[in-house]
């Protein structure tokens, strides 16, 4: 067993007496008040996250370009300079080594966001792709930390605390700005399906930063409402919706791979495979017509058959009603298609509904 | 501090029992595992007429996160179910020892002699 991490605002979470537990191999806020008061306050104003521990990994060479669009299932060759995609890694069968952010530099340097529990893993998958390219990768994430501040008041509390102005800023673009002396790497992006940003910097500048903006009214959230928050807007998280066992058509994320370009990339074979031989199994939404909670792992039936699982799912707290990420067998996936979902030893009935429970309340264009 | 009242009887699963009479008790959480929970969003409960067993799972009570089984402290018949709990979940973390979820009508008393004193459950948590 490995030490439990922490990050650079550990002292700063005991301060505000979070609820601490160990994710990822961190020890991490998972609430500091209610998860529903700080899903709300990134709903409707604005809330911020401690995500240190979420990995970093630099590609540099000639042969970046090239390398990244080997090792990733989105665009990125036409990309501009400052420009931020969201896409998977797949092994060769076409399940998800991983999901992450690839942040374009320029062609010969690109960032690399990947999810904390998945730091050790992608790491060595990356550097084991390495062997035709002329690159190098590093791993930085001991030496970057980050804060994502979330909400539809992010951009205006930003400017008023930290004086720095983002209304320039692109939806999925990144920059770089100074806060004092401190280096920052901003961009426009989140995981809450709210506007907002994630800023990296090294420990110093964020404990400065996350001090400021608690003063400043910016309320601290936790891992629990990032769940529930990013589950609202339909986000998959590794190890729930994705997974080295599903695929990205099987995830519903086929609009983040290149398949119908001609850029190959790692896993493209064996998803034009599993396009042809037609899909068995897709993640939907789901609704329950009864008061319950469908939770991650519970089967799905219908009649007495076993059609799926619950991949994530919560009393929703900006609906009100239980709703769920589902992996669901064909055709059972059709919208409307009644089920029920087996929660202890009760069977409760609800029906496939489009998994958009929340409409994205982005800036400017979407991805 | 968590709160514990005085009379009451209490199980390992920090649940809590009040007599009602010789034959009927009321049975909720405790003001401890109420405030480990969290915000209590949904109590899944059995309803009148269900039977419960002693050591056994009879629902559940779930916060935003997670979903924490209920194991009864008693056995018997229920005879009544908490409505106001279906509606209105966070009266466990306003007061945890009004909020009862169960009335039971007990199959054998001396169960009741395994559960803990207010003094006894103190120590545990």
């Amino acid at each position: 067993m490995q030490e439990v991490k922490q990050t650079c605002l550990f002292n700063e979470h005991v301060k505000l007496n979070a609820k601490m537990e160990e994710f990822a191999g961190y020890e991490m806020p998972i609430v500091y008040k209610t998860i529903k008061e700080e899903h709300n306050a990134v709903r409707n104003e604005v809330g911020m996250f401690d995500v240190s521990h979420m990995g970093e990994f630099i590609v540099n060479g000639v042969d970046s370009t090239a390398f990244v669009d080997h090792l990733f299932s989105n665009s990125i060759v036409e990309k501009e300079n400052g420009s931020v995609t969201y896409g998977m890694m797949l092994y060769q069968n076409g399940t998800i080594v991983d999901d992450l952010l690839v942040y374009k530099v320029h062609d010969e340097e690109y960032l690399l966001i990947v999810n904390a529990s998945n730091i050790a893993k992608d790491y060595e998958w990356v550097v084991n792709q390495t062997e035709e390219f002329d690159v190098t990768v590093k791993n930085v994430s001991e030496d970057y930390s980050e804060i994502a501040v979330q909400g539809p008041n992010a951009e205006a509390k930003v400017l008023e605390l930290m004086g720095i102005d983002l209304s320039g800023l692109e939806f999925f673009h990144f920059g770089n700005y100074y806060y004092e002396n401190h280096p920052l790497i901003i961009s426009r992006t989140g995981y809450t399906g709210e506007d907002g940003f994630e800023i990296y910097a090294d420990a110093e500048a964020v404990i400065e930063l996350w001090r400021l903006l608690v003063q400043g009214g910016v309320i601290p959230c936790g891992l629990g409402s990032r769940d529930t928050l990013r589950f609202e807007a339909a986000l998959p998280l590794y190890g729930h919706e994705i997974s080295d066992k599903i695929t990205p058509l099987e995830a519903g994320l086929k609009m983040f791979t290149k398949i119908d370009s001609d850029h190959d990339f790692i896993g493209k074979d064996a998803l034009l495979k599993q396009t042809e031989a037609g899909l068995t199994r897709r993640v939907v939404g789901i609704e329950l017509t009864k008061i319950s909670i469908p939770r991650a792992g519970y089967p799905v039936f219908v009649g007495d058959e076993e059609v799926g699982f619950i991949t994530t799912g919560y009393l929703s707290i900006t609906l009100g009603t239980p709703i769920a990420l589902a992996m669901i067998n064909r055709p059972f996936t059709k919208k409307g298609s009644n089920l029920e979902v087996k929660i202890r030893n009760k069977y409760i009935p609800g029906f496939v509904r489009d998994k958009k429970f929340l409409k994205k309340n982005y800036k400017s264009k979407g991805v | 501090m968590s709160k514990v009242v005085e009379g009451l009887l209490y199980s390992k699963d920090h649940e809590w029992v009040k007599k009602l009479n010789d034959s009927e008790v009321l049975v909720g959480i405790t003001d401890f595992a109420a405030s480990e929970l969290g915000s209590v969003v949904f109590v899944d409960l059995p309803e009148a007429g269900d039977t419960v067993e002693v050591n056994a799972e009879f629902g559940a009570v779930e916060s935003v996160k997670a979903a924490s089984d209920l194991v009864s402290p008693v056995s018997g018949e229920v005879i009544e179910m908490n409505e106001d709990l279906v509606g209105e979940p966070e009266l466990v973390n306003e007061d945890a020892y009004s909020a009862w979820f169960i009335k039971v009508k007990l199959d054998n008393v001396k169960e009741l002699d395994n559960l803990l004193s207010a003094e006894e459950y103190k120590k545990i948590i």
